[in-house]
């Protein structure tokens, strides 16, 4: 998607892979692909939307269409844009704004709340996206109400479009900050499926609170030469660099195939 | 408010929604407002109040008779609109309720995406429109509220005249479907409308028939002093036809280019920038078919930093009824000369 379409936002994809993969293959999201509007269905909102080549890889791997739809990634007259359409199966929010899905989330949570349903809310948040204010506004409100059906997943890979997080506009102390606010925080290894699972099969981490889940992650996981770098938040693959990143992406799958 | 609850008449009580029910109970748009808010809570349990911290303008009876569906998010405008989105996604009807002056411009970016973009079913109402937060300074006047509003695809944007239009206002906006922005103001003097207020969404009222030329008006005070210019040029043999166009989008293009063709000259009034409100609308739906000489009535391309009550603010930008009439006349001399 990154090597045919004029280009992809490859790190902050790549990092949330493994996120992406225990919400929709592990049982977590409690989605049906062929009813996408199902009543009391979970709520999943990819507020990172620029990560939008790894949300697409898992709605169609799940079934929410089809994969060779992919091959269509922002090219004319696709509905794969950039950042998400509303109009996409499995696409509840259309984001790439950021800071726009917490907020959305909680509005969802209050109407669950209210009519007593027992849906959940899961918003994946990107680490520099929680720059913006108006997390913190959700992050508040979240609390506030008690809304211990909302979810928060934080890419926390550490590097933004200008360069490091901690550089550009430090973060640190982040998970202080969630508890201060009044969230139960646990932080994972984002790439460990079981960490990933296990996690997110014990929501609400507390009765009452809402739950956040800071998944430590490696921009560009997967893809040697895109790896814990800047240069590679967004770009196009040559032939070549697609031929290496195939490769190391092999690589990679018989490593995890042996454990 | 110790205001009757629902609709039927009692014996010697005016109708809800009635130039006399307002009159008898003193309410202002906004009172009006908020008691429709509260009938439609009592028809559709769909529907929900929403507060950013300003609860205490008439949100708080709403909060008393249906406290599990009114929501506070402090001043948290982003939040608030943001969850407005979540809710409605889930098939509520948010009312968001806060002064014009943030409505659209402190979360414009959410009301744009979650709201406008997912034609979300919420509805924003927006009070101290204009100038109406006289004595507050620029901070609490909303002067471009509807020049975001217009430029917003998929947001219905209506400015309703007086408090009976604006208890109309309030029904047609939680009977239709999609975002809907609604300007209000505290103005309790306005008196546009009787017993009866033919509201329909899109809909301009002729409130006046006339043939020398049309004043054009949307909003509270403004609607009110047209036609007291009316008044003002008839005394004078001059023959205005006035016309409430409350909403501003989607426009009611029929009726204005009739105007524009039986008149000949239109002048618009409205109490917000002349840039990108009212005036633009009409000047850019006339131009492309039915182009006549045009008036824009407003306040000009700057901040009004001068402290001073609503009526002074009206008079110095020639938007009251004195001001309309001079402007009107002068245009119709030199559309004659």
């Amino acid at each position: 998607m990154a090597a045919e379409s004029p280009g992809a936002h490859v790190g902050g994809s790549m990092s949330a892979v493994e996120i992406l993969t225990v919400l929709f293959f592990d049982g977590v999201l409690r989605v049906d692909p062929r009813q996408p509007r199902m009543e009391g269905r979970d709520y999943f909102i990819f507020s990172k939307g620029h990560a939008s080549a790894a949300l697409y890889a898992a709605l169609a791997e799940r079934g929410f269409f089809a994969v060779a739809e992919l091959e269509s990634y922002k090219k004319m007259g696709s509905r794969l844009a950039g950042h998400s359409l509303k109009s996409i199966p499995g696409v509840e929010l259309a984001t790439g704004s950021l800071g726009h899905g917490l907020a959305v989330g909680n509005g969802l949570a209050l109407a669950g709340k209210h009519d007593r349903l027992a849906y959940r809310v899961f918003v994946v948040l990107g680490d520099g996206e929680c720059q913006e204010g108006s997390v913190w506004e959700a992050a508040m409100t979240a609390a506030h109400y008690r809304l211990d059906n909302v979810v928060a997943i934080v890419d926390r890979n550490g590097v933004q479009e200008d360069g490091p997080t901690e550089e550009i506009m430090a973060l640190e102390p982040f998970a202080a900050k969630w508890r201060a606010f009044n969230w139960e925080v646990r932080e994972v290894d984002g790439h460990d499926l079981a960490a990933l699972s296990a996690a997110l099969h014990e929501v609400p981490f507390s009765p009452g609170r809402p739950s956040l889940l800071i998944a430590r992650t490696v921009k560009g996981k997967g893809v040697s030469f895109a790896e814990n770098t800047s240069a590679w938040h967004y770009g196009k693959l040559s032939p070549a660099e697609k031929a290496r990143a195939l490769a190391d992406l092999d690589a990679g799958r018989r490593h995890w195939g042996r454990r | 408010m110790s205001v009757p609850a629902t609709g039927a008449a009692t014996a010697g009580e005016p109708a809800v929604g009635s130039a006399g029910w307002v009159e008898r109970h003193g309410l202002s748009a906004v009172e009006t407002c908020r008691l429709a808010q509260r009938e439609l809570a009592r028809r559709d349990e769909r529907f929900f109040s929403l507060e950013a911290d300003l609860g205490d303008f008439g949100g708080f009876a709403f909060r008393d008779e249906f406290p599990d569906r009114y929501l506070d998010f402090g001043i948290a405008e982003a939040s608030l609109v943001g969850a407005a989105a979540g809710l409605a996604l889930a098939g509520k009807i948010p009312l968001v309720n806060t002064f014009a002056s943030f409505a659209l411009m402190r979360a414009c970016e959410q009301v744009r995406l979650d709201l406008c973009y997912h034609r979300a079913n919420a509805k924003i109402f927006g009070s101290f429109a204009g100038l109406q937060a006289g004595f507050s300074g620029p901070t609490h006047h909303a002067i471009e509220d509807l020049a975001v509003a217009r430029g917003l695809p998929n947001l219905t944007v209506i400015a309703p005249a007086d408090a009976v239009a604006a208890y109309h206002a309030t029904l047609a906006a939680g009977a239709c479907s999609g975002p809907v922005y609604v300007r209000l103001a505290m103005d309790a003097t306005s008196q546009v409308y009787g017993e009866q207020c033919p509201f329909e969404i899109g809909k301009g009222i002729v409130l006046r028939p006339g043939s020398d030329l049309t004043l054009v008006a949307a909003g509270l005070a403004v609607v009110a002093e047209a036609l007291a210019a009316a008044e003002l040029l008839a005394g004078e043999g001059v023959d205005a036809r006035v016309i409430d166009l409350h909403t501003l989008k989607p426009l009611d293009r029929e009726l204005l280019e009739r105007a524009a063709a039986e008149t000949g000259l239109v002048v618009t009034v409205e109490e917000h920038s002349r840039c990108g409100g009212l005036g633009g609308a009409v000047a850019e739906a006339l131009g492309e078919d039915c182009p006549v000489p045009m008036r824009l009535l407003g306040i000009p391309d700057a901040y009004c930093e001068q402290v001073a009550p609503h009526a002074e603010h009206l008079r110095r930008y020639g938007i009251d009824a004195a001001g309309i009439a001079v402007a009107a006349r002068e245009a119709l001399a030199r559309k004659e000369a």
